[in-house]
């Protein structure tokens, strides 16, 4: 009891110190380095709002980049209207209440199906939205007005801050225990009494809503958006491979993955321009096929085989 | 009133008549065996009750209540749990967080943390699974696995529950624990309605039994009536050659 308790302290205080240490970035580290944490700290975002529906039900939704991209409008077209945190609330209800109506739709889908339909979701909104601009506005593309770095750093922390804690509280309520027993076995969660239609609808949306403030915080950094740079693909895989990375199921794994991720893709853009996306093939087929729990799965197995030991030598 | 009353109730897979045209009822606190060879439509018909499948045509009423429409978490929250054929148990998750699932959901209205939990373990310890609470569900035995089950829908605190070869691929031990378990539910007030092949359980636990063959309700009655009626005798060994012959 007394070492759980020691633990969870620890784990509090470690985390309190990172946060400190982050929230106080703008203050002394270079304009470089605050960008980067910004991009990190919107993949964290998108990663864990993408585990927080994918990673227990196991249906794996390619749709991240249409709800970011939903952000991102909403910012584009409010953004000279509304102050900051009221157009990213706003990106995050337009989020929602697409996720709600999408959830309706989609989520009877099962399997490679319901992949399928949430990536296509991706390519209907970029081409709607193309198609919208050029033959009703008559111009592509919006200029976003732009905000500070470290206001849209602050943004992001603020964001992922409020996510964690949202993902946090769902996990260790009922409706978390819920979520994994649709994972398990959807059937046998309907016959137990879950509301599986309804509550597989809001976390999606839910997940959505984080997605979405992310994109109309992170849009005003772009300063130049058109629907090819909002609804860019890689949005929706991304989250799926940093979390499989990182560890889909613990909420730190998609945390450390998206860290891991962004910082190793701006690394080797930089380092090898030429060879980048081939080094980064190689590492994710290595994960996947050493890795299976991810990062913090192969780390825990590491410290338990540490830890192991130790007993055996006693 | 009976607890559960179903008439006419036909379900169709393609032209196959796999529930047709089935009459029955349930009394509060009998023990019901469902029996029929394969293929006779006795899971059709517990898919039918408990929502799984919607029937094509015929109604069943629950407490009085008309259920034909409802969707399975309603149907389990109403109080009327099941258990499945191949197991269906959440494997990943640990034997109590299994049970946890139904107290949380199954029942009427939204339960309290500490009473959910509560009833989970009481749940647990009347199956005999209490040790086990703290293990993966996917490391029990066959047997355990079927009792975990139970308990999960014992905790979603019903009134009827249906068992659906809870003693399939169970060992003669295991199938006795099994048989002193059902007595036992029926003990605590809970009615009973069983699809089994064990014949051994069948005659000692059920107070009545149904027999269904192609889709069709054959015959009905007590252990004794059943066992010695001429047409389930045929639907089961086949026509005697003498008979045949006169």
């Amino acid at each position: 009891m007394k070492k759980t308790t020691s633990k969870r302290m620890f784990t509090f205080g470690l985390v309190l110190l990172i946060l400190v240490l982050a929230a106080c970035a703008p203050l002394y580290a270079p304009v470089y380095t605050v960008i980067l944490l910004t991009s990190i700290l919107m993949y964290m975002t998108i990663a864990v709002s993408w585990a927080l529906f994918s990673g227990p039900t196991g249906y794996i939704s390619l749709a991240s980049a249409a709800f970011f991209g939903a952000g991102i409008y909403t910012s584009a077209i409010l953004g000279k209207a509304l102050p900051l945190p009221l157009v990213i609330v706003v990106g995050a209800l337009a989020s929602f209440c697409l996720a709600l109506l999408v959830g309706a739709l989609t989520l009877r889908l099962k399997g490679i199906y319901f992949v399928m339909f949430t990536f296509g979701l991706v390519e209907l909104l970029l081409h709607f939205i193309l198609w919208w601009e050029v033959t009703i506005c008559g111009t592509t593309g919006r200029v976003v007005p732009p905000a500070g770095n470290a206001t849209v750093f602050y943004a992001m922390l603020i964001i992922l801050v409020i996510l964690v804690l949202t993902v946090f509280i769902i996990r260790r309520s009922r409706y978390g225990l819920a979520l994994f027993s649709i994972g398990e076995n959807e059937e046998a969660a309907a016959h137990a009494g879950v509301h599986v239609t309804v509550l597989k609808i809001i976390i999606f949306a839910v997940s959505a809503l984080f997605m979405g403030a992310a994109g109309a915080a992170m849009a005003t950094r772009w300063t130049y958006i058109d629907p090819r740079i909002a609804f860019n693909p890689l949005i929706s895989f991304m989250p799926v491979l940093m979390a499989i990375f990182g560890g889909i199921r613990p909420l730190y794994g998609p945390i450390i993955g998206a860290a891991i991720f962004t910082y190793l893709e701006e690394f080797l853009i930089t380092r090898f321009p030429y060879y980048y996306m081939l080094i980064f093939g190689i590492i994710m087929v290595v994960a996947i096929l050493y890795m299976p729990d991810g990062l913090v799965g192969l780390i825990q197995r590491l410290w338990k085989g540490i830890s192991g030991r130790k007993h055996a030598d006693t | 009133m009976p607890i559960l009353e179903g008439r006419g109730v036909t379900r169709y897979f393609g032209g196959l008549a796999a529930v047709s045209d089935v009459d029955f009822q349930v009394e509060q606190g009998e023990v019901l065996g469902l029996i029929g060879p394969n293929g006779a439509g006795k899971t059709t018909l517990f898919n039918l009750i408990s929502a799984a499948l919607s029937p094509r045509s015929g109604s069943i009423t629950f407490r009085g209540k008309e259920i034909t429409d409802l969707k399975p978490y309603q149907i389990c929250r109403m109080g009327l749990a099941r258990t499945f054929q191949t197991v269906k148990i959440f494997g990943n998750m640990s034997v109590l967080d299994n049970v946890l699932l139904g107290a949380f959901f199954g029942g009427e209205g939204r339960i309290a943390s500490a009473d959910a939990a509560e009833a989970a373990a009481s749940a647990l310890e009347f199956v005999g699974l209490a040790e086990a609470a703290a293990i993966p569900a996917r490391d029990l035995t066959l047997a355990n696995q079927k009792r975990l089950e139970v308990a999960r829908a014992l905790a979603t605190r019903p009134e009827l529950l249906l068992l659906d070869e809870m003693m399939e691929g169970l060992n003669p031990t295991e199938v006795n624990r099994a048989m002193g378990l059902v007595k036992m539910i029926q003990d605590k007030g809970i009615t009973v309605v069983m699809i089994e092949h064990v014949m051994k359980a069948i005659m000692s636990v059920c107070g009545r039994i149904m027999v269904l063959h192609h889709g069709a309700k054959i015959a009905e009655g007590t252990p004794q009536e059943v066992s010695t009626n001429r047409t389930v005798i045929e639907v089961y060994f086949g026509e005697r050659a003498d008979a045949s012959d006169s």
